[in-house]
């Protein structure tokens, strides 16, 4: 085929782009979280690895185990992503699948209203929360009414706000995969579940529900993966170091002054946690790619 | 459809079937009272309920710059004063304002117009070309939507500050460093949007026009782009809407006050005390200018794609991009 160096040439620019802002990228944070700081105390990334210094990376690792300087931050992001991920099932699964099998004649517009706040920027939605969750706001108002006199400080270091913002923020990222998924199966296996016996529940949980796990994952990977880089929700919700997540920690020692290695070394122990999550994720699909062929 | 049971939409209808309508009609009341919480009952409930609460707070805080006092968070009466009539400190007056908001549409209007072509060539060569490399990158298209947006801000700032090689020494940190930044992770988006058009449109027409005498290039230009061109549209729609709502790569990338942006300033400002109700007009602003583009995507996408049969679904799905994510 004559055509095939001309699609080569296509792509090249592109893959060039990617090469050097993602490629050359990754390699630098490995540099810069194996390197030292100068006379000056600015950090300095070791290009080459026969010089590379194991010495912040290591005490990124060892201060992420429990009992470690970064293990609150680690701890706080753990529990809060698997709690969050575990709301937006309870909330968002019901709803994928409400709109998927069930709304008839208002289905366009409920999909309509599930991709809205998918593109209303994220701070404003957080911007929302400060609004109604300060101390004079709508929320407290409201516990005032039903006589809560003394309402809890929502906006200080209240786990239970952060967790809630990052619902609130990643949920629409969850329903829309799901939803999708539960949309593309087949009616007729479901029938032909209930022709054979089955209760609509027992077709629920043998049917629909494992045919729909492709997409709980994809749903899923979807909303961790930016939740475990987060800081800015906890920043704007919380604004105290007691609900500190690895992303805060990361921003702190990045953006904060000169222990760039450091936050480069942290940013290793974030993508090491995710190796092990994604590992999972591709064993999962691949079980369920060779089980549903 | 029998799993669902007895729907509360279905009792309501009179065109129902003849034939159990009296017996359902006769069970309504004691079914809604024996068990209101059944599962259609329950599963509309939490829908309506959902979208209440993701859309009431956005709506409250947009409200909330029509506030006639400071406060954002107690109603003090309507007024324009945050959006116009208060000469220095409302949206379109305090340059602090006026001046993220004119950025944020520059690096929109810049990382359309380089992520847009770039995104294009690139899914035509990557659903094309087939030999050594072609795997890997595939692979590498995909890593900037699987990587936390704080992984990717922390090493473009790292080689932007350390690297001393072309091209890098010649990015500064500002406008330049952004736009690299927002190109780099809207490129996938173009990509995969364009490469599921791609798949849905099929190798036939090309052939066919190669058949009849077309070179390659010729066939493309007269009758692929065109075909793609819903898809090209509403893929920059999509980069503009990415562009404007990005916030840490943006940051991570600017410099000086000169290059915050929107979600730059709402981000600097949320908690402030001191802020007004301005931060919500900002907000709203940005936030109708997504949903506008958004809007126009979507027609664009449906209106002219339809000889390819996109439905609702599908054209959501693609445009998400969610099914490579």
């Amino acid at each position: 085929m004559e055509s095939r160096s001309h699609w080569r040439a296509f792509a090249l620019p592109g893959v060039v782009w990617l090469c050097l802002f993602v490629l050359v990228p990754a390699y630098a944070v490995l540099a810069m979280a194996m390197g030292r700081v100068n006379f000056l105390l600015q950090p300095v990334p070791a290009w080459n690895p026969f010089g590379w210094n194991p010495g912040y990376v290591s005490k990124a690792f060892s201060g992420a185990l429990p009992g470690g300087e970064y293990w609150p931050a680690v701890r706080n992001t753990l529990v809060y992503v698997s709690v969050a991920l575990a709301l937006c099932f309870a909330v968002g699964y019901p709803v994928a699948y409400y709109v998927a099998r069930h709304a008839r004649r208002t289905k366009g517009l409920l999909i309509m209203l599930l991709v809205i706040p998918f593109w209303v920027s994220y701070l404003l939605r957080m911007l929302a929360w400060i609004g109604l969750l300060s101390s004079d706001g709508y929320v407290n108002q409201l516990l005032q009414t039903v006589g809560i006199t003394h309402p809890p400080n929502w906006l200080n270091g209240n786990p239970y706000s952060v967790i809630l913002a990052l619902v609130y923020g990643y949920i629409p990222y969850f329903i829309l995969p799901v939803f999708a998924g539960i949309d593309r199966i087949d009616r007729s296996q479901i029938e032909a579940a209930r022709d054979l016996g089955a209760t609509p529940w027992e077709a629920f949980l043998r049917v629909t529900l494992p045919l729909s796990r492709p997409s709980i994952i994809a749903g899923a990977a979807l909303v961790v993966l930016p939740m475990f880089g987060d800081y800015y929700t906890n920043d704007l919700i919380s604004a105290s170091p007691h609900t500190n997540m690895l992303g805060n920690e990361i921003n702190l020692f990045v953006q904060g002054g000169p222990q760039v290695n450091l936050g480069a070394s942290l940013v290793l122990v974030l993508m090491a946690i995710l190796a092990v999550g994604m590992a999972y994720y591709v064993y999962v699909t691949a079980r369920d790619a060779r089980r549903f062929a | 459809m029998t799993v669902t049971g007895i729907g509360a939409r279905e009792l309501a209808t009179p065109a129902a079937p003849a034939g159990p309508e009296p017996v359902r009609r006769r069970r309504l009341l004691p079914a809604v009272l024996r068990n209101p919480w059944g599962r259609p009952r329950f599963l509309v409930l939490t829908t309506w309920v959902y979208i209440a609460w993701a859309l009431l707070p956005v709506g409250i805080a947009m409200l909330f710059s029509f506030n006639s006092g400071r406060s954002r968070s107690v109603w003090q009466g309507f007024s324009l004063r945050w959006w116009w009539t208060d000469p220095s400190f409302s949206v379109f007056h305090d340059p602090d304002y006026t001046h993220a908001l004119v950025h944020s549409l520059e690096l929109a209007a810049l990382d359309m117009l380089i992520a847009t072509p770039l995104g294009v060539l690139l899914a035509l060569g990557l659903a094309r070309w087939r030999g050594r490399g072609s795997g890997a990158a595939n692979g590498l298209m995909l890593v900037p939507l699987v990587t936390p947006e704080i992984v990717m801000a922390v090493s473009l700032l790292v080689v932007f500050t350390q690297l001393a090689i072309v091209p890098f020494a010649l990015i500064h940190l500002g406008t330049g460093a952004q736009v690299v930044g927002q190109v780099t992770f809207s490129l996938s988006y173009v990509v995969v949007i364009v490469r599921s058009r791609l798949a849905s449109i099929g190798p036939e027409y090309e052939e066919a026009a190669r058949d009849l005498g077309a070179t390659p290039i010729a066939a493309l230009r007269l009758v692929l782009l065109p075909l793609l061109l819903p898809a090209i549209l509403a893929s920059m729609l999509i980069v503009f809407a990415l562009s404007i709502d990005d916030f840490v790569v943006t940051q991570y990338m600017s410099s000086n006050a000169s290059t915050t942006t929107i979600p730059m300033f709402l981000y600097a400002n949320a908690r402030g005390g001191t802020t007004t109700p301005a931060l919500n007009a900002l907000a709203t602003i940005l936030v109708v200018t997504t949903l506008i583009g958004i809007g126009v995507a979507y027609l664009i996408y449906t209106a002219l794609g339809r000889r390819a049969s996109t439905g609702e679904v599908s054209a959501l799905r693609d445009l998400s991009g969610l099914e490579t994510a």
